[in-house]
């Protein structure tokens, strides 16, 4: 089967002035995937489905993942010579920038071929930002099996699928108003005690429940002589 | 086990029960008459949401049988069920369809918790989607711990349940809530939300645990 590269360069010949891009996965699985631009990603998804090399006619998965916006500090070191004393070290200045690289969202799909059995090719659709561009082009008019798995992505991350016909949500009910899967989601404060509470619940049984006595307050208690 | 559920002493000695039974005459009360009937024909209801309703299905086939327990069918509607087995987690999304099947029951009902998750919500516990233990809800009868607890288990659960049963007084304060006008039987069914369930738990029924100060 085809590199993520080579279907990057025959799907630019195609169609050129498309936004493609491969993002690669450092991890030991090696699964590159492609990065499509909304604008033609109904168009490729269509030339995927029905190109007789690639002949990806299966979507097995579809999932989100949340980019939250991310606080980026560069230091750069400016190093001026002394004009005095031109042997001596230069001085070195540091100077940190801050930049606020922006979040968005992010759609996953897996695709795989049945009729000539080769897979996955991974390719991601990002949105606009977390807040009011979060819309990518439906692919379920080009793989049905993209319905339930599109309006799972809906329910728990919030990305609006423009096209799909019939985007509610899946999982939680209709009037629930959070999207629970995004990294800023806060859960209903319900604690109730637990015997061996640690980690962030632990966070909570302090905040709900007394903190135990001082140790001062406890009488010492001395060591029996052997 | 702190609570006593075996049936009450009788006025008749048992040696005098089995001489005049070796006679021919039965003599039985009319607690034990009722009792006995209520508890051996406890019918379960059609009802499984997760891991734990594979136990349950494995418990009624014909390995472990729970037909010889007295639970011979289980009725797909829930207006001739006795028992509701919650077996599974619970979401909150099922929660109310839960509370309105529990309610279509009619009395004498029992509930049996089976399973981590049906308890307290168990591994599961923190899930943005999952209620922390239907007895927030309804009334449990028996809580049968396990993830999944075994067929045995269940069985053993529900030899607990036929014990309970064989306790109950027809009438007075310790009456069950079926031979009592005071108590209802229905259980209000919670509204969706927009960030959890309205209410999040039922009063009634259920209180958060007692705080305990640790000593760390």
């Amino acid at each position: 089967m085809e590199t993520p590269a080579e279907i990057r360069d025959r799907l630019l010949a195609r169609f050129p002035g498309a936004e493609i891009s491969v993002v690669t996965n450092p991890g030991i699985a090696a699964q590159h995937s492609l990065l499509l631009g909304a604008a033609h990603a109904r168009a490729i998804a269509e030339f995927l489905r029905d190109d007789p090399t690639l002949r990806l006619d299966q979507c097995s998965n579809v999932t989100g993942i949340d980019w939250p916006e991310k606080e980026i500090v560069e230091t750069t070191n400016i190093s001026t010579p002394d004009p005095a004393n031109p042997a001596a070290p230069p001085t070195v200045v540091e100077q940190k920038t801050n930049r606020l690289q922006p979040g968005f969202l992010e759609v996953v799909y897996h695709l795989y071929s049945i009729t000539h059995r080769h897979g996955p090719v991974i390719f991601r659709l990002r949105t606009g930002n977390r807040t009011d561009q979060a819309t990518v082009p439906s692919l379920t008019p080009v793989w049905r099996s993209c319905e339930f798995q599109e309006r799972e992505v809906f329910d728990l991350f919030g990305v609006t699928f423009v096209g799909h016909p019939d985007l509610r949500r899946i999982l939680m009910w209709d009037e629930f108003k959070d999207h629970p899967m995004r990294r800023d989601y806060v859960e209903p404060d319900d604690y109730e005690w637990e015997p061996t509470p640690h980690g962030a619940v632990l966070e909570k049984t302090k905040a709900h429940y007394p903190t135990p006595p001082t140790p001062a307050a406890v009488a010492p208690v001395k060591a029996a002589a052997p | 086990m702190s609570q006593d559920v075996s049936p009450p002493p009788p006025s008749v000695t048992e040696t005098e029960r089995d001489e005049l039974r070796r006679q021919g005459i039965l003599l039985t009360s009319l607690q034990e008459l009722y009792t006995w009937g209520n508890s051996h024909s406890v019918w379960p209801l059609n009802f499984g949401l997760a891991c734990c309703a594979i136990e349950m299905i494995a418990a009624s086939m014909a390995k472990f049988d729970i037909a010889r327990f007295g639970s011979e069918v289980f009725r797909p509607s829930p207006r001739q069920a006795d028992l509701l087995i919650v077996s599974g987690t619970v979401t909150k999304k099922m929660a109310p369809q839960v509370i309105r099947l529990w309610n279509q029951m009619p009395e004498p009902k029992y509930c049996i918790a089976m399973g981590a998750c049906a308890i307290s919500g168990g591994p599961f516990k923190q899930g943005y989607n999952v209620l922390k233990g239907i007895d927030r809800f309804i009334p449990v009868d028996i809580y049968i711990p396990g993830c999944p607890p075994r067929p045995e288990a269940l069985l053993h659960g529900l030899v607990q349940l036929q014990k309970k049963i064989q306790g109950f007084k027809l009438t007075g304060p310790d009456a069950p809530r079926h031979l009592r006008d005071d108590q209802p039987c229905n259980c209000p069914v919670p509204e969706f939300g927009e960030h959890d369930l309205e209410p999040p738990a039922n009063p009634a029924v259920w209180t958060a645990p007692p705080a305990i100060v640790r000593k760390d």
